[in-house]
């Protein structure tokens, strides 16, 4: 195969650069594969490393700082059958970690390049991640001050099941370039060299010295043996081409005569754990029985399992505009959490409002009609007093008739738990 | 007639995936998340890719790598997580990437309430990246809108190749509410165009009348070149100043001048109306309630609620408002887009009605702020 390098836009290189070894490198493995520019796609970000991009004649995406690892998995879970190489900096490692451990974790089939030169060259020689503390850099006295990263040591720990470090001097380079390409899953080729523009101008860095501070260093040199598991994008297909269709919401049918055609307004005052949620639910999909729209919303907080569960229901025939609780028709007060959240509104009920007061939860003194209903007594656990409560509303007439919260019960609920909750609906006693 | 029950979140799933959306990626958020859970149960039994990123930053780059793959993208977040995506924003802008991007505003600043709803970001939306280009913002009132908006934000994110936002808000995307099943119909579905067969492509080259380029995605047979730098034709850095103009001006009038036609208002004039009230989202709904109270009791109120906030449809604001003495701007915010039709009626008395709380605002609010305000 012919050198897919870009003869109208040749490497701009500093002179001495080992960016420029690498992208000649790079062609050749590309080469040795047989690859051919619509085969691969080049990604790269900010940076001297992200100049590499235009000079092969492939497909590439150019983009912001530390993102590259982003684009390509989109790309690469979009298109598969492309060959994806990366091209960061050690600028983009900093700034990208995040993308850079989660890609290791990932373990897409891509191949990402670290052109790995101790500092920011495009913007004065500052440090990076990977600069010596006992370097002379852009950036003062700062870089004394850290440890510099291990890019291989990190990917390994992050589940990288393919990993290189190596000089942009090594002799087999293409070779070591072209086996990380080759590898089906994440590889990560970090690559030292020199850069003559920013780094080695105040520091003594040759090809040698590279290779001494290498040799002190774990050797990494291909596939990690406790990181080698399945591919992603393969194992995600596989995976995904076995979830079931989810059906589209139950299209419900009027079927029962509401009990009211005026806008009523239904609130549950409970505490986590009563199932206020779906028995909210449950009463719209009863309105929805009788033709009503209905609308449905929630308070609770962030942890689910403590504090307040408070629903609120709307059930009209006309359409629901305003979603808010105006004028309760139905408030249920079930749970003590819920009744303190919503405290101050039981000073604005009047008669027209009806109160199904659970026997051991206190209310505020109001002027709404109280309907107290010992659940515990009749032997209901908490879990169903929400439910309960449905069944009590429905009794008295309330809203819903026993009809409508019958059927909505069999929409929403299946097997041994509809049995049950319409056991719950008809057993409970309204007084 | 039958109905469903939905909430607006779940609607913005199934209009994404009706309009032709194979890959979502989003990270979890407060109210968004039910967008993520119902795109993971929606897209992969029809071989698309859901993906929930280590962050707001590589969800929305997972969406631009495979929209220029050729896939139709999506990602939805909350506040917080939309200023993560700014800088992938201004290159979805500049690259002329196609994406929808969902909004399900919560109050803020910064972290505020993650379960209370606003309209805090509108402003943001269009100015919140970096240089200053137009976008497109929709902005849903109820269920149905949900679906169809997303349907048309896919089919517009395509036909100019620009991210579009959906602004929704908590109290429509948690909020159930029945829905006729009819409505939720996917209509005619647009996709971006490809180039003239016997065309030399460049991937910014742009046809002599039109000004969107024609796509091809990476990984086809012919090479592709996307940047986010300044760009030529050629998708090679430019310093052109010319070229630089040419390319810049044209990725603004794609947007400005089809304004008019991207503007979607439902106008409810009152010809005894001494005021407007312009509004959208959620508390378009609390208007319409009001103005419909009004009508009622004698003080009938027009009203003009905005479906395209960005780019403002001056067209319709200004014929909206020529027969009454005053607008009324109601907004779930601190005043934001009140200032946009302040700039566009100069002369006119434009006064604001806003309540950023966690509430609400009330159709009694609005009444009040109509007679009294």
């Amino acid at each position: 195969m012919d050198s897919l390098l870009n003869a109208a836009r040749p490497p701009v290189f500093c002179p001495g650069c080992s960016h420029e070894r690498i992208t000649h490198t790079l062609d050749k493995a590309f080469q040795a594969m047989d690859l051919s520019g619509e085969r691969i796609a080049m990604v790269s970000d900010i940076g001297c490393s992200g100049l590499f991009d235009t000079f092969f004649n492939t497909h590439a995406l150019h983009g912001l700082h530390g993102r590259a690892l982003t684009y390509a998995a989109g790309l690469k879970l979009a298109r598969p059958e492309l060959t994806v190489v990366i091209t960061m900096g050690d600028g983009g490692q900093g700034i990208g970690g995040a993308h850079f451990l989660a890609a290791c974790r990932r373990n897409l089939d891509m191949t990402l390049l670290v052109l790995n030169n101790f500092n920011f060259g495009m913007t004065g020689g500052q440090y990076s991640a990977t600069t010596p503390p006992d370097a002379e850099v852009g950036s003062g006295f700062l870089n004394r001050l850290e440890r510099p990263l291990d890019v291989c040591s990190v990917a390994r720990a992050a589940g990288a099941p393919y990993v290189v470090r190596c000089s942009a001097y090594r002799s087999d380079i293409a070779d070591v370039i072209r086996k990380a390409i080759e590898f089906k899953g994440f590889s990560v080729v970090d690559i030292w060299g020199i850069c003559p523009g920013r780094f080695s101008k105040r520091n003594r860095l040759t090809p040698k010295a590279i290779e001494e501070m290498l040799s002190r260093l774990t050797p990494f040199e291909g596939e990690v043996a406790e990181n080698q598991r399945r591919e992603f994008g393969e194992h995600y297909r596989e995976l995904a081409a076995a979830q079931k269709t989810i059906p589209a919401p139950a299209a419900i049918v009027a079927q029962f005569d509401p009990v009211n055609t005026a806008r009523q307004e239904v609130i549950l005052l409970g505490s986590a754990g009563q199932r206020v949620i779906t028995a909210g639910e449950i009463l719209c999909l009863a309105g929805l029985h009788a033709g009503l729209n209905a609308t449905q919303k929630n308070d609770y907080d962030i942890t689910v399992l403590r504090g307040p569960s408070i629903s609120e229901m709307i059930l009209s025939p006309q359409t629901i505009d305003y979603t808010g609780i105006g004028r309760p028709t139905v408030v249920v007060a079930i749970g003590p959490e819920g009744v303190a959240r919503r405290k101050k509104m039981f000073a604005g009920l009047d008669e027209t409002c009806a109160v199904i007061q659970a026997a051991g939860v206190d209310i505020p003194a109001c002027r709404a009609r109280i309907h107290r209903v010992d659940l515990k007594a009749q032997g209901f656990k908490g879990t169903d007093w929400a439910l309960a409560t449905l069944g009590v509303m429905s009794q008295l007439g309330l809203v819903v008739r026993p009809q409508m919260l019958e059927a909505a019960v069999a929409a929403r609920l299946r097997g041994e738990s509809m049995i049950g909750a319409l056991e719950i609906v008809r057993r409970v006693k309204t007084g | 007639m039958a109905l469903s029950l939905m909430e607006g979140n779940e609607a913005i799933a199934r209009g994404a995936v009706a309009a032709g959306c194979r890959f979502f990626a989003g990270y979890p958020i407060t109210p968004a998340t039910t967008i993520l859970s119902h795109m993971l149960a929606l897209l992969p039994p029809l071989g698309g890719v859901c993906i929930q990123g280590e962050d707001e930053i590589a969800s929305i780059g997972f969406c631009l790598g495979a929209s220029m793959a050729g896939m139709k993208a999506m990602t939805a977040t909350s506040g917080p997580g939309i200023s993560l995506y700014s800088e992938q924003i201004s290159f979805a802008i500049g690259s002329e990437i196609p994406i929808v991007i969902v909004d399900i505003q919560r109050l803020g600043p910064s972290t505020g309430s993650a379960t209370r709803g606003a309209d805090g970001d509108i402003q943001f939306l269009q100015w919140g990246s970096s240089g200053g280009l137009p976008v497109i913002v929709l902005a849903p009132a109820d269920v149905e809108d949900c679906f169809s908006l997303t349907v048309r934000a896919f089919n517009l994110a395509e036909q100019y190749r620009c991210p579009v936002f959906l602004a929704s808000n908590k109290e429509i995307a948690m909020t159930r509410a029945s829905v006729d099943p009819d409505c939720l119909k996917a209509p005619e579905v647009v996709d971006r165009a490809a180039p003239a067969p016997e065309q030399n492509f460049m991937p910014f080259q742009i046809n002599a009348g039109e000004r969107v380029p024609a796509f091809l995605p990476i990984g086809g047979r012919t090479l592709v070149r996307q940047t986010s730098s300044t760009h030529g034709p050629d998708g090679y850095i430019t310093t052109d100043p010319a070229e630089i103009t040419r390319q810049l001006a044209r990725m603004q009038t794609k947007i400005t001048a089809a304004a008019d036609q991207l503007g979607i208002v439902a106008h409810h004039p009152s010809a005894a109306a001494d005021t407007l009230v312009v509004t959208y989202g959620v508390t378009s709904r609390a208007a319409l309630s009001a103005a419909r109270a009004m009508k009622a009791s004698g003080t009938p109120v027009s009203l003009l609620v905005l479906k395209t906030l960005w780019p403002v449809p001056e067209a319709a604001i200004r014929q909206a408002a020529s027969n009454v003495r005053r607008v009324l701007v109601v907004e779930m915010n601190r005043g934001q887009y009140v200032r946009e039709v302040e700039r566009i009626l100069p002369g006119k008395a434009v006064h604001f009605c806003g309540q950023m709380d966690g509430r609400l605002i009330a159709p009694e609010t609005i009444r009040e702020a109509v007679l009294h305000g």
